[in-house]
């Protein structure tokens, strides 16, 4: 049971691992020259300060959940690793919060304020990124179910073990 | 009846700072969180400004257009609204929990439960900060690569009254971190009034 718990503990965090770091390789990876009228210009994620933080969010994510990874199981920095996954929870949280809300007005415009949607002159750029969004919305999920299972086995919240 | 290792710093809090201290810091910082997300919640939802632009010139009569920006023209915004009025209600509901609800309390349930519902409303209040303050920065500066203007200069009351209602989330986002420090702190002091050590809630991983 214990064994169980240990793998199971392990493989999702491998998977949040993973999920973290291919979000930032997508999105870093998305550029896209275009023509439009007479000028070209490129699209590419710095141009948006928003998907500049949700890239360097899942790269400090990734490195924290790679170090992880290698901790001992039983040693005290367990409950340190409870305190991590609190704050990075919080910060992949509003990561993806504020890239999907530039995302949407990247997607759909904003009439009153005069911007227009930009996907349809940068597709491959858009969904590009609209993956890399995808992507990290499943790391968030993850990071969430870990962060309650370590809260639930590290500290014991409900008093469940009478130990 | 020896201390572990993880307890005494908790302990030497609990010592310090009293049962009725703690709680009515708790409260205090509630009332606190409460006011600034109600406040953050009410000027983005009233937050409104119209104004008349002149577009062309025929002749000599001017050909106006009437713009009005409201907060639910952004979908971050509306979710900046409900994030923030979810938290505040949810800071008025453990006010009146902890003032009245001292007889419920179902087989000890009461305390992790509002220290899960204190994060998870931290979470929620710093994704809705977060985002608007990213649609603000927009706003405010435009982006010249994707052609949009900024639109701040033509509508300053508007933005002036939008960068209010986030620094007041930012404040509650920031009441809310310590609250639910609070909270998790008396879930570990909890055993501390009472007389056995031996059932602490600090279990290694097995």
């Amino acid at each position: 049971m214990a064994e169980t718990k240990r793998i199971f503990t392990f493989l999702l965090r491998f998977i949040a691992f993973c999920t973290t770091l291919s979000a930032v390789i997508i999105m870093v990876s998305s550029r896209q020259r275009a023509t439009v009228l007479v000028f070209s210009f490129e699209a590419k994620y710095s141009d948006t300060p928003a998907f500049k933080y949700f890239v360097i969010v899942n790269a400090i994510v990734s490195i924290y959940g790679f170090l992880v990874l290698f901790l001992p199981s039983k040693s005290l920095l367990w409950r340190l690793v409870v305190a991590l996954d609190a704050v990075f929870t919080i910060l992949l949280t509003s990561s993806i919060s504020a890239a999907l809300a530039i995302a949407y007005v990247g997607e759909k415009g904003n009439p009153i304020a005069g911007w227009l949607p930009i996907c349809d002159q940068v597709t491959k750029y858009c969904n590009q990124v609209k993956g890399a969004l995808i992507v990290g919305f499943i790391s968030v999920v993850l990071y969430m179910l870990l962060f309650l299972y370590s809260l639930h086995t590290v500290l014991n919240p409900l008093l469940l073990d009478k130990s | 009846m020896a201390l572990q290792s993880g307890e005494k710093l908790p302990m030497f809090i609990g010592h310090v700072w009293s049962k009725q201290k703690r709680r009515w810091t708790l409260l205090g910082l509630r009332l606190l969180a409460f006011l600034a997300a109600a406040a953050a919640t009410l000027v983005m939802v009233l937050n409104k400004q119209t104004k008349t632009f002149v577009v062309a010139t025929i002749g000599t009569t001017p050909v106006n257009l009437t713009l009005t920006a409201k907060f639910h023209h952004t979908p971050a915004f509306v979710f900046f609204a409900i994030a923030n009025g979810l938290v505040s209600i949810h800071n008025l509901v453990m006010i009146m929990v902890d003032l009245l609800g001292s007889k419920f309390d179902y087989k000890g349930f009461q305390l992790p439960m509002i220290a899960s519902l204190d994060m998870l409303n931290l979470a929620l209040v710093s994704g809705g900060a977060n985002a608007a303050a990213f649609m603000a920065e927009l706003g405010k500066n435009g982006n010249s690569h994707a052609r949009w203007d900024k639109i701040c200069d033509k509508f300053g009351a508007y933005c002036d009254r939008g960068a209010g209602a986030l620094i007041a989330s930012f404040l509650a986002l920031a009441l809310m971190l310590v609250i639910s420090f609070l909270s998790i702190l008396n879930l570990k002091l909890v055993n501390s009034s009472s007389h056995n050590s031996h059932n602490n809630i600090i279990a290694l991983p097995n």
